[in-house]
C-alpha cells in the first residue's frame, strides 16, 4: 500500500475543483476525470492483483508527472504550494523504493534517515495542507467580497446609466418647451403689435367718422352759399348791370366773372371735400348688406374687368396684361359682396394705377402685369393681387392702411381706399397683408376664413 | 306754402332765403325759421292753423330733431305735418329711426337744393 495515489487522487480532485473558479482549468476537465478513473484503475488492480510490485513505480512516475506538470504549466502555477507540501514526502517516498535492493551500511543508514524524515515529512504535508485550505478559503471569501462588490458596482453604473438617460430626455423635455414657450411669446408678441394695430385703425375709423359728420355742416354752407352766390351774380349780370354806363358795365362785368369764377372754384373743392368725406363716412357705415354664399372667383373676376374697363375708359392709353390664376376649389364663402368686391376694385385699382406708374418713367421693355390668384387653404381662402409696379418704401408701407394716407398727387385719391378695405376684411374676420419689393412688385393677400360667425 | 325750416345754425335762414328768392318773390312759399325745436313747438302753438311744411335738423343742442318730429307727430294727429328730416348724420340708424317716428322724407347735408325743390313740388300737388 502506498500514499501517493491518495495523495494525486485529493490534489486531481481539488484541481478539479478548482476549476469551477478558474476558468483556465475548465479546458482540462477531461484530463482530470481520465487521470481519476486511471489512479482509481491502478488502484484496484493493485490491491486486487496484489501487484504493488510493478504499480508502486507507476506511482512514483504519476507523482513525477504531477509535480513536473504543476512546476512547468503557467495554468498549474497557483498549485506550487501544494506540490511544496508533497514534494519531501514523494521524494522520500521515491528514493526508499530506489535504494530498496541495496543492502550497503551507507544505503542501510539512508534508509533509517529516510524512516526518521518519513513522519516529518507527512507532518509537513499535512500542516501546508491545512495552511493552504485555510488560505484558499480566506481567498475565496475575498473573491466572492469582489464578486459582491463587482455586482455592487454594475448596479451603480446601470443607475447611472439610467439617470442620465432620464436627464437627457427631462432635458430634451425642457429645451421643447422653452422653445414651445419661445414661440408662444413671438406669437403673442405679433398678436399684440397686431391687436394695437387695428385698434389705432379702428379708433381712426371711429374719430374719422365723427369728423366727417360734423364736416358735413359747414360743406353745406360753402356748397350752397357759392352755388346761389353764382346764381345771384348772374341774375346781376342779365338785370342790374345794363343800367349802369357803358364804360363801367365792362368793368365791373369783368369783376363779376372773376367772382363767379372764385364762387365755382370754391364749389368744386368743396364738392372735392364732401367726396372725400363721403369715403369717410362708408368707414363708419354699418354693414347694413347680408352675407350670402358668394362666389370668390367669379367676383374677383367681375372686379377685375370693372377695374380694368373703367381705367381703360378713362385713359385711352392705360393697358396692362392681366394673369390669374384662379383655384377651382375655392368655391363659395359667405361674405358681403358689395363690400369684399370694393375691396377687390380698391386693391386692383391701386396695382394697376402702380404699374401705369412705373410705365410712365421707363419706357421701352417694361410689360406692366397685374395677376390675381386664389387659392383654398384648409380653413381659409386666400386671394392674391400682384403688380409688378414700383413697390412700396417701408417707411410708406407701415400706413397704407391708415385713413387719408396717400401717395396718389391731390385730388387722385382720398386715402381712403385700402383703409376702407382694412376695415371690411377686419369685419369679416379675415386678415390683410402687404409685401413688397422696391422698385420690383407689391403683393396685396387677404385671406377670409371659412367659418365666419355671422354677425347677430 | 309755409315751410318751417329748425336748425341750430342761424346761416341756414340766409342760405333759405337766397336758394327760395325767386319763390319768396313769388309767394310760392313763404317761410319761418326756428333755432330750437322747444322753438320749433312753440311756432306750431301759435299758428296751429296754418298748412305747414317741416324740414328739420336732427343734431341740435336740447330737443333734438327726432325728439321733435315724435312730439308733432303725437300732437297734430289731424291733418299730421309733413316733416322732412334734414341731417349731416345719414346712417342707417338715425334714418331707420326717424322712419319709425313717422318721418315723411330724409335729406342728408349738404343740402342739394335741386332734389329739395323737386320733392317740395311734390309734396305741394299731392
Amino acid at each position: 500500500m502506498s500514499l501517493e495515489p491518495f495523495i494525486a487522487f485529493l490534489y486531481i480532485l481539488h484541481l478539479r475543483k478548482s476549476s469551477k473558479t478558474f476558468a483556465s482549468l475548465q479546458q482540462w476537465d477531461k484530463v482530470f476525470i481520465g487521470l481519476l478513473l486511471a489512479i482509481a484503475f491502478l488502484f484496484v488492480i493493485e490491491v486486487v492483483f496484489s501487484a504493488g510490485f510493478i504499480i508502486k513505480w507507476l506511482w512514483h512516475l504519476l507523482m513525477l508527472f504531477i509535480i513536473t506538470a504543476t512546476f512547468k504549466l503557467p495554468e498549474l502555477s497557483r498549485f506550487k504550494t501544494i506540490m511544496l507540501a508533497v514534494l519531501p514526502l514523494a521524494v522520500i517516498l521515491l528514493l526508499k523504493d530506489l535504494i530498496k535492493p541495496f543492502t550497503d551500511q551507507f544505503f542501510v543508514s539512508i534508509k533509517n534517515l529516510l524512516n526518521y524524515t518519513f513522519p516529518l515529512a507527512t507532518t509537513w504535508l499535512i500542516a501546508l495542507s491545512i495552511i493552504w485550505t485555510r488560505q484558499q478559503k480566506a481567498l475565496e471569501k475575498e473573491r466572492q467580497l469582489r464578486l459582491a462588490e463587482e455586482q455592487q458596482h454594475k448596479i451603480v453604473e446601470a443607475r447611472k446609466m439610467e439617470l442620465e438617460l432620464l436627464v437627457a430626455e427631462r432635458t430634451a423635455q425642457l429645451t421643447r418647451q422653452k422653445e414651445e414657450l419661445e414661440n408662444a411669446l413671438v406669437d403673442l408678441q405679433t398678436t399684440q403689435k397686431q391687436l394695437i394695430q387695428s385698434e389705432k385703425m379702428a379708433s381712426l375709423g371711429e374719430l374719422t367718422a365723427g369728423i366727417a359728420h360734423e364736416i358735413q355742416n359747414p360743406l353745406n354752407f360753402v356748397n350752397n352759399f357759392s352755388e346761389v352766390s353764382v346764381e345771384l351774380l348772374d341774375e346781376l349780370k342779365d338785370g342790374p348791370l345794363h343800367n349802369l354806363p357803358q364804360a363801367e358795365q365792362e368793368e365791373v362785368e369783368v369783376i363779376i366773372n372773376n367772382l363767379t369764377q372764385n364762387l365755382e372754384k370754391i364749389n368744386h373743392h368743396g364738392k372735392r371735400a364732401d367726396a372725400i368725406v363721403k369715403g369717410m363716412l362708408q368707414h363708419s357705415r354699418s354693414s347694413s348688406a347680408e352675407k350670402e354664399p358668394t362666389d370668390i372667383n367669379a367676383l374677383v373676376d367681375e372686379y377685375l374687368r370693372l377695374s380694368y374697363h373703367g381705367l381703360r375708359a378713362k385713359d385711352k392709353l392705360f393697358n396692362a396684361s392681366i394673369k390669374t390664376n384662379f383655384d377651382e376649389n375655392v368655391g363659395a364663402v359667405e361674405v358681403v359682396p358689395q363690400d369684399i368686391g370694393r375691396v377687390f376694385l380698391n386693391l386692383l385699382n391701386n396695382a394697376f394705377y402702380a404699374v401705369t406708374e412705373k410705365k410712365k418713367n421707363l419706357a421701352g421693355t417694361y410689360e406692366p402685369t397685374v395677376s390675381v390668384s386664389t387659392r383654398r387653404l384648409d380653413d381659409a381662402i386666400e386671394i392674391v393681387v400682384k403688380d409688378n409696379g414700383n413697390g412700396i418704401p417701408q417707411v410708406v408701407a407701415e400706413k397704407i392702411f391708415q385713413p387719408f394716407f396717400t401717395t396718389k398727387p391731390t385730388g387722385q385719391g382720398t386715402g381712403l381706399g385700402l383703409s376702407l378695405s382694412y376695415d371690411i376684411i377686419k369685419a369679416h374676420e379675415g386678415e390683410i397683408k402687404v409685401e413688397t419689393k422696391e422698385g420690383e412688385c407689391t403683393e396685396f393677400t387677404i385671406s377670409l376664413p371659412l367659418n365666419i360667425i355671422p354677425d347677430i | 306754402m309755409k315751410i318751417l325750416v329748425v336748425d341750430d345754425e342761424p346761416d341756414m335762414q340766409t342760405l333759405f332765403q337766397q336758394r327760395f328768392r325767386k319763390e319768396i318773390k313769388e309767394h310760392k312759399v313763404d317761410f319761418a325759421f326756428a333755432i330750437s325745436g322747444e322753438e320749433a313747438l312753440s311756432y306750431l302753438n301759435k299758428h296751429e292753423h296754418e298748412a305747414v311744411l317741416i324740414l328739420s335738423d336732427i343734431n341740435m343742442p336740447g330737443m333734438s330733431g327726432l325728439e321733435l318730429l315724435q312730439h308733432i307727430k303725437e300732437k297734430y294727429a289731424v291733418p299730421p305735418p309733413v316733416v322732412m328730416m334734414i341731417t349731416a348724420y345719414g346712417d342707417s340708424e338715425n334714418y331707420n329711426q326717424a322712419m319709425r317716428l313717422g318721418a315723411d322724407d330724409f335729406l342728408t347735408k349738404p343740402i342739394d337744393f335741386a332734389v329739395l325743390k323737386e320733392k317740395l313740388k311734390i309734396e305741394n300737388n299731392a
